[in-house]
């Protein structure tokens, strides 16, 4: 049961070499070995997306992923979004200024869920609907979604949206 | 944001404090505490609902390395005082207190109640030993329905109590035999209300550490209410006040269920006194479906009686209502259901019975919204019948009795919990509802829903006004301290699950004393930091709290006057507090900061204080309530359905809201949205079931569904502000008011767009597959 295996990967931009259990998944792994307590775990089975990080660039949620399978790749979590000299994501600071999180529990795979919308729709100005869908595998029991899909305008939406009720 | 001119920030939308640290992986929820050495802990469940133990072999579990312990009743009885974890909050009306077991000693009463721990030096370890738990159960008759359970022929849902009629309570006022005998017009109509749990993304979790140097336990709990629990450890495990300290970090939501004190509460930390060791339990999403509280059915069985211009003279009946297998949380919750189902409306009379039945389910208490959007749901729903049954508007139905603004304040002869007559002490909820009208496009809206019909689409215009009690106490406490090093720091009993209550008191605060919200710490959810607190309910923390520390807040400008006044050689009435200094009206260069004065308030030793005051330049204040105050609203929502399918699309949702004075409009709405979309959820998604033996067969986000960001609609709030004269802020309480309205309106929304299918709806929650056969039992005009 225990199995142990070891692994190399990339979690923002630091390299960590480490012996895990095989079945340890990814949120565990990055939360209880690493310390990365952001990725934060509230189903354990793949539907409340509070867990997704971006592994090798594509959300992932990370309490359906073992961490060996993570060995070799490039992952990055809620820690490693705001940039190196402090100041926040365009996403973090959209949705502290839509009053999009409440409780916060929610927010790390919320950010993350909407870094990777906007890098595969660079150039391309979202509406509503395209942010609601991208948004839908993120539960949130605080906010009913109306800040965090501003939030997601206000940061990808064409210009007339930004920031406006639509 | 800057500071300012004390008082002047009431009604910002001034940046949360909380936000930036929660925006980037910095919140410290319960499972993010790490201490050192500690275990960690699973619970072994009941699979059954109702059964006795006869044997239970833990052998196995126990001889697997790594496992240090697996606990039984009896391995932690000797640890406490007593047999059962009492909780009983008082009630008129109980027939029998149903305290349950730390861990189940014979009979198990739910499918998910803990007989077992298991500690070992990781969760997986734990959860490998549970699997070797050998246990045998010999099956017991479940109770799983409420109203079958009454019957003097139904099986006992426990054998240590007489029957399953656990309370019985009712309101009554009026002469109720006069309106129904006098009425032109009576109606009985009977509904089926399910409501689920709370289901905050953060599931529980507690993490004990007892200190044998000190004799001093800690706890950390995601709890809404750590000084509630903190009585409850001390009294179960013999320890005095001061010896236990409740500590409620980051906690990722609470909704109601998290104010309940739970077996595992006080199975780990009892856990961590045997052991000597620290101890870790972190709830996984089956147990929160299984062994977290959450609301259950609702039977209602109501008449109404009304004069022939459709003005209600009465109402009368039976509300029953499924409490599961214990009482941990009193029996407050239906009460509140029914003296809701007033709401706005001028009611001369009203009767109606509550029968609480234990059942073989994981115990009820309140979330959001405890009760009142059925009681809000069962008053609309007979309003609609009633317009229905006059050929009334269904506006002009509830115009002609809602409670006009010139009768405010409004008593109605219910007593309240506290003794006090329940007296509506605020707001114009004609004018409400007519705003709300207009912003929905109520008047057009007939010739718009006939375009769309010829188009073959069912379109449909709801309604619901509402009311909430709000702020509930007797009290709650708060101080502001400034520190020497200018550090201005805020405590509170109030607790904090994401509603922003430091924003709110930072603001507050920040206002009194002229400084920025972001630089006051906010302490919240400590026992240690604030001796006395009640915490999260009852939409009671800006009311309670936020007056608390006004009061306190003003203390201390006071006394910074004071002092200043010595350190400048001044006049207090010629000195000002701006940007957090104290200066000379119009000599603002002639000043002392709120950090100098801390300074020569701290003392040095064998010096005097300025002008001989009391030392520190702090205060507190605990604000007492003078009864509840009421928020009102009026919700709108105008949806398409298709028939066929039984699909709901909302496609516009409009809230009329009065919550009095807002201390942060920005943060009112976030709770109105949130809680509009937890009501939705609440009407259209959220079921759980249970098969015929009580068992759960919805344990999973997959089977049991929360509204998702694509079909939660966009929230359009407008506000009337009408302050409560009940406390010197004028603010009511604002976060369970969304849930409220929500059912009502989208269900009359989407009878009014099945009309041409004579669908009438009366049970929640309204499913696609509910809503097909209501099209198919309906006639197509
Ligand atoms: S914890 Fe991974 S999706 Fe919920
Ligand atoms: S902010 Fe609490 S769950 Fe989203």
């Amino acid at each position: 049961m225990s199995d142990p295996r070891e692994i190399a990967l990339v979690v923002n931009d630091v390299r960590h070499a480490r012996v895990v259990e095989s079945r340890v998944n990814l949120a565990d792994f990055l939360r209880h070995e690493l310390g990365l307590f952001g990725t934060h775990v509230g189903c354990e089975h793949g539907v409340c997306g509070a867990c997704t990080v971006l592994v090798d660039g594509a959300s992932v949620r990370s309490c359906l992923m073992l961490a060996v399978q993570a060995g070799g790749k490039n992952v990055e979590t809620i820690e490693g979004v705001a940039a190196a000299d402090g100041a926040s994501h365009p996403v973090q600071a959209a949705l502290a200024k839509h009053h999009g999180l409440q409780c916060g529990y929610c927010t790390p795979g919320v950010v993350m869920t909407l870094i990777e919308l906007g890098r595969e729709n660079i150039g391309k100005p979202l509406g509503e609907a395209e942010i609601r869908h991208a948004l839908s595998g993120n539960l949130c029991r605080c906010t009913g979604y109306q800040g965090i899909v501003d939030a997601g305008l206000d940061v990808f939406g064409a210009p007339a949206d930004k920031g406006s009720e639509t | 944001m800057a500071g300012g001119t004390a008082g002047t920030l009431i009604g910002a939308r001034t940046p949360r404090v909380e936000d930036a640290r929660l925006l980037r992986g910095g919140g410290r929820f319960l499972d993010d505490i790490v201490v050192p050495g500690a275990l960690e802990a699973v619970f072994f469940r009941s699979p059954v609902a109702h059964g006795l133990i006869r044997k239970i072999d833990v052998a196995a579990a126990r001889a697997l390395p790594d496992v240090r312990a697996v606990l039984t009743y009896d391995d932690l009885r000797p640890l406490l005082t007593s047999d059962r974890i009492s909780l009983a909050l008082p009630a008129a009306g109980i027939r029998f207190n149903v305290d349950p077991f730390v861990l189940a000693r014979k009979e198990v009463c739910y499918a998910g109640e803990p007989i077992a721990l298991i500690v070992a030096t990781s969760r997986r370890v734990a959860e490998d030993a549970a699997g070797l738990i050998e246990i045998d159960i010999e099956p017991l008759p479940a109770v799983g329905d409420p109203v079958a359970g009454l019957d003097p022929g139904s099986p006992k849902a426990r054998l240590d109590c007489p029957d399953n009629f656990v309370a019985k309570t009712g309101v009554d006022y009026g002469d109720i035999d006069h309106a129904f005998a006098a009425a032109a017009h009576v109606l009985r109509e009977r509904f089926r209300l399910g409501k689920g749990g709370g289901f905050s993304i953060e599931p529980r979790g507690v993490v004990a550490r007892y200190d044998p140097l000190e004799d001093r336990l800690t706890v950390w709990d995601s709890t809404q209410m750590p000084h509630r629990a903190r009585a409850v450890l001390a009294t179960c495990l013999g320890l005095s006040e001061q010896q236990t300290r409740v500590v409620a970090p980051d906690v990722g939501g609470g909704f109601g269920p998290k104010a309940v004190f739970h077996p595992e509460e006080l199975a780990i930390p009892a856990a961590a006194m045997l052991l000597k060791q620290p101890v870790k339990w972190v709830e996984d999403r089956f147990e929160s479906f299984t062994a977290t509280v959450a609301e259950r059915d609702q039977d209602w069985d109501m008449e109404a009686a009304f004069d022939a211009e459709g003005r209600l003279l009465g109402i009368r009946g039976r509300l029953c209502y499924d409490h599961g297998a214990s009482t941990p949380y009193g029996i407050a919750l239906p009460f509140n259901a029914s003296t809701n189902m007033i709401g706005p409306y001028i009611l001369p009379a009203f009767r109606v019975s509550i029968e609480l039945c234990l059942t073989n389910k994981t115990p009820a208490a309140p979330t959001r919204g405890a009760g009142r959007p059925q009681g809000a749901y069962v008053m609309e729903r007979l309003l609609d019948a009633m317009a229905r049954k006059l050929g009334v508007p269904r506006d002009e139905i509830r115009r002609r009795n809602l409670i006009p603004a010139d009768r405010m304040p409004y008593p109605i002869p219910v007593k309240q919990r506290d003794g006090s007559l329940m007296t509506y002490d605020s707001g114009d909820y004609p004018e409400c509802q007519r705003r709300a009208l207009a912003a929905a496009g109520w008047r057009d809206f007939p010739a718009r829903q006939a375009a769309a019909l010829r188009e073959g689409r069912h379109i449909g215009l709801g309604l619901c006004n509402y009311v909430e009690g709000t702020g509930r106490g007797p009290f709650e406490s708060a101080s502001v301290r400034v520190n020497p090093s200018g550090q201005i720091v805020v405590t509170t009993g109030a607790t904090a699950q994401g509603q922003g209550v430091h924003t709110m008191l930072a603001q507050i605060v920040g206002g009194e004393l002229g400084v920025a919200p972001e630089t006051i710490l906010v302490q919240s959810g400590d026992t240690q930091t604030s001796p006395l607190g009640l915490g999260a309910f009852a939409s009671r923390q800006a009311v309670t709290a936020g007056n608390a520390a006004k009061a306190a807040a003003v203390l201390v400008a006071r006394k910074a006057k004071a002092a200043a006044a010595h350190l400048l050689e001044a006049s207090p009435d010629d000195l000002e507090l701006v940007d957090g200094a104290v200066r000379v009206r119009g000599v603002p260069g002639h000043r002392k900061t709120l950090t100098e004065i801390a300074r020569s308030l701290a003392g040095a030793a064998g010096f005097s204080l300025p002008g001989g005051m009391a030392p520190g330049l702090a205060a507190a204040s605990d604000f007492l309530t003078a009864g509840l105050t009421y928020t009102n609203g009026t919700h709108l929502a105008e949806v398409e359905v298709d028939h066929e399918t039984g699909a709901v699309k909302i496609l516009r949702y409009v809230v009329v809201h009065d919550c009095g004075t807002m201390i942060n409009p920005m943060m009112v709405e976030g709770q109105i949205a949130g809680g509009v979309v937890h009501g939705i959820g609440m009407t259209l998604f959220e079921w759980m079931r249970y098969d015929e033996m009580a068992q759960p067969l919805t344990a999973t986000f997959v089977d049991y569904l929360l509204p998702t960001s694509d079909v939660a609609p966009r929230i359009e709030i407008h506000h009337m502000e009408s302050p409560t004269p009940l406390n010197p802020l004028g603010v009511k309480g604002a976060a369970e008011s969304g849930v409220i309205g929500a059912p009502a309106t989208i269900v009359s929304a989407i009878e009014d767009a099945l009309a041409p299918f004579n669908v009438v709806i009366r049970d929640l929650p309204l499913t696609p597959a509910k809503l097909r056969a209501l099209v198919r039992a309906g006639t197509k005009r």
